[in-house]
């Protein structure tokens, strides 16, 4: 049973899997483990991210293919939730609709670059996302008439996943009954089937056939794949995922805007969670995941207490200010791509 | 039984498309800038942005001239790249706030000589960084596109967040010289004279380059490289010390461009090489990575089409590049003129 919902792909390492099953208990979990509004939007937060950085392994990790336009695909289904609930009211079937639009928005555009870039060459790829991804962020930002520019949009999402909406009476381990519970399990019951679907894709055939490509494209042509067309539909399939893992994130905050859902920095956390997690692994992304948002959350905190200690000292209070905390983990960054290129999942593997 | 056809050479003057396709890049050029008197209404506006789309599209090329050498001689793609140009900018606009006395004075030699400091001192620091930069970070993963990308991406992350360390959050303004304030009318046309400016030095780089390039014994080694490297380094020409000097030279105009740029919007900020990073990807393939004139032609093309398109239609001028670059690669799916092969 097991085995078969991990579609084979079992964690291979004691460490590993106990890491594993603590972060599914705790996510699973979380609204009674950690009550607390902040902890629960954290929780969330890792929830979508785990999806959002999987889809990107898909592409990086199995497709060998570097993309820097991912926040534009979960930007188009975070404001495909968003329009739609504007535009045709509040109502799971405004979401639905927005969902499944944003994701076949992102799909096209995906198969557009990915047929202009990638039948030249991969590195071409990278280039021709970057540019695009910044230009539509531009174009969001500055057709304010539609998509409510720098300030994004606010609207409404179904009552029964508002705090408002009560389906029992009474507290259960002190948890009120509310639309907010529902929303959670939403939001965590889509992002494990997302993610066991992409665990399933990866080792299917097709998986097979990408990981053949990243390994030796001019050998996997000569056996007779069409490396283009698995490149341009492994791009498409986690253009489309990460739409998905968009349009949960517009549901969970109810608003959408430049900086929650298409900057820049969004896009760099996600090459950096990927890996330091481990390209290649699905498991690498929930590992990656949750250790960023930790860092983020905890490290500031460490910074600035390091930063205290030296106080005095020229240069380096400022080295360790806590906002600073970007660049230590471009430096761990660097680091694993040399040393650990296949992240922390590969090294507890590897070390079982 | 003889069944293969019989053998009828023919002998053809080459049509005039033939002849022309070579020529072709050059030929846009000009017909972007007819194409832009034609649909703008009246000749003065043209002749002003004309100049600034050809001074934009000057810095562009100084700034991504060194990243398409780069990867035509060793095939390496630098992500990092735009962090020369933001270092380039600080380090000159530091130099000028420095030179304040003569930055004020309204003389243009003492203007001049206080830039010239600046670009210097730019181009030193950011040719340094440069060594480092390759030693450090690109070395260690030759022959890996993948892994090329995200550790040059990791140094532009870096070097971004250590520029805020060293010069602070915030964004620096800076008022261009005293002599290279305002413009000069001609024909009727007001053109800012830093612009002009531009347009020179950018001219001055292209023609140095292209004789670097064509006329010396080691332009001869980059361009034999660029097409072959094993067979250049069989006849005992030690490739890695030129792809070192290629890559000093490319970090120390990249870092040019970054005063130059500093300069021309007022202000910088940590970011604007990854801003500008946007701007030489485009230029540098639509130009065919690896090939200095695509780069020099396509960063014109960037710059005028940017231009014209603003000041007809400011809400398309965002898109206007990224359409240049389908069209083009619709064209010419390799750049206009390719020179590496696809390896």
């Amino acid at each position: 049973m097991l085995h078969k919902l991990l579609s084979g792909d079992m964690p291979r390492s004691t460490v590993l899997a106990g890491l594993l099953i603590t972060i599914l208990i705790c996510l699973a979990f979380a609204p009674f483990i950690f009550p607390g509004v902040r902890s629960v939007d954290t929780a969330a937060r890792i929830c979508i991210f785990i999806v959002l950085v999987a889809s990107y392994d898909l592409m990086l990790g199995y497709g060998g293919i570097v993309s820097f336009a991912h926040t534009m695909f979960f930007g188009l289904g975070a404001y495909g939730v968003a329009l739609a609930s504007t535009h045709i009211g509040r109502g799971f079937d405004a979401i639905l609709i927005g969902s499944v639009a944003g994701a076949l928005i992102a799909a096209l555009l995906a198969l557009m670059i990915g047929l202009f870039s990638l039948r030249v060459r991969a590195i071409f790829f990278a280039m021709i996302t970057l540019a695009v991804a910044s230009a539509v962020a531009v174009l969001v930002s500055q057709m304010s008439g539609l998509t409510g520019g720098e300030d994004g949009l606010s609207y409404k999402i179904p009552r029964a996943l508002g705090p408002a909406f009560k389906f029992a009476d009474g507290t259960l381990m002190g948890v009120k009954m509310n639309g907010k519970l529902l929303k959670y399990y939403l939001i965590f019951f889509s992002c494990l089937a997302l993610f066991l679907l992409m665990l399933r894709l990866v080792h299917s055939p097709f998986g097979r056939v990408l990981l053949a490509i990243r390994e030796n494209d001019f050998r996997a042509e000569a056996i007779g794949y069409r490396v283009v067309h698995y490149r341009v539909a492994a791009t498409c399939i986690s253009a489309a995922i990460a739409a998905l893992a968009g349009s949960l994130y517009a549901i969970w905050l109810r608003y959408v805007g430049p900086d929650t859902s298409l900057s820049m920095e969004i896009m760099i956390d996600i090459l950096l969670m990927v890996v330091i997690g481990g390209m290649g692994t699905m498991y690498g992304a929930v590992i990656g995941v949750t250790l960023f948002v930790l860092a983020q959350n905890y490290l500031q905190g460490l910074m600035n207490i390091a930063s205290g200690a030296v106080e005095g000292i020229p240069i380096l209070p400022d080295l360790l200010n806590a906002d600073r905390w970007l660049l230590w983990l471009g430096v761990l960054f660097i680091l694993s791509v040399y040393f650990f290129p296949t992240g922390i999942v590969g090294r507890l593997r590897q070390g079982k | 039984m003889n069944t293969a056809p019989d053998h009828t050479p023919t002998m053809a003057r080459m049509s005039w498309a033939e002849r022309l396709s070579p020529y072709a890049p050059v030929l846009l050029i000009i017909g972007l800038v007819l194409a832009g008197l034609i649909a703008i209404p009246s000749t003065s506006s043209w002749l002003t942005l004309t100049v600034s789309g050809l001074a934009m599209g000057m810095m562009i090329f100084i700034m991504a001239s060194g990243l398409t050498l780069v990867f035509g001689l060793m095939d390496v793609i630098n992500f990092g790249h735009g962090a020369f140009v933001s270092v380039g900018a600080f380090v000159g606009v530091s130099f000028l706030l420095m030179l304040e006395h003569m930055t004020g004075a309204p003389s243009l030699a003492l203007n001049l000589t206080a830039m010239l400091v600046a670009i210097i001192g730019a181009m030193l620091a950011t040719a340094a960084m440069g060594w480092a930069f390759e030693r450090v970070i690109v070395k260690p993963v030759y022959g890996h596109h993948l892994k090329q990308i995200l550790v040059t991406m990791g140094g532009l992350i870096v070097v971004e967040q250590l520029i805020i360390v060293l010069w602070g959050p915030e964004e620096i303004f800076i008022t261009r010289p005293e002599a290279l304030k305002g413009a000069i009318t001609f024909a009727g046309a007001a053109l800012e004279k830093y612009r002009l400016v531009a347009v020179g030095i950018g001219l001055v780089v292209f023609l140095a380059m292209r004789w670097v390039l064509r006329s010396t014994k080691i332009g001869l080694i980059v361009r034999a490289g660029v097409e072959n490297g094993e067979m250049v380094e069989a006849l005992g020409y030690r490739l890695r010390l030129v792809f070192v000097g290629v890559f000093l030279a490319g970090s120390a105009l990249a870092g040019l461009g970054g005063v130059l740029w500093g300069l021309y919007q007022e202000v910088i900020t940590a970011h604007m090489g990854n801003q500008t990073m946007i701007l030489i990807f485009i230029v540098v393939i639509i130009g065919g990575l690896g090939s200095v004139e695509g780069c020099f032609i396509g960063a014109l093309m960037v710059g005028l089409l940017q231009n014209y398109v603003a000041f007809l239609e400011p809400k398309v001028a965002l898109i206007s590049n990224i359409g240049l670059m389908v069209a083009i690669l619709m064209w010419r799916p390799m750049g206009m003129i390719p020179v590496v092969k696809a390896k």
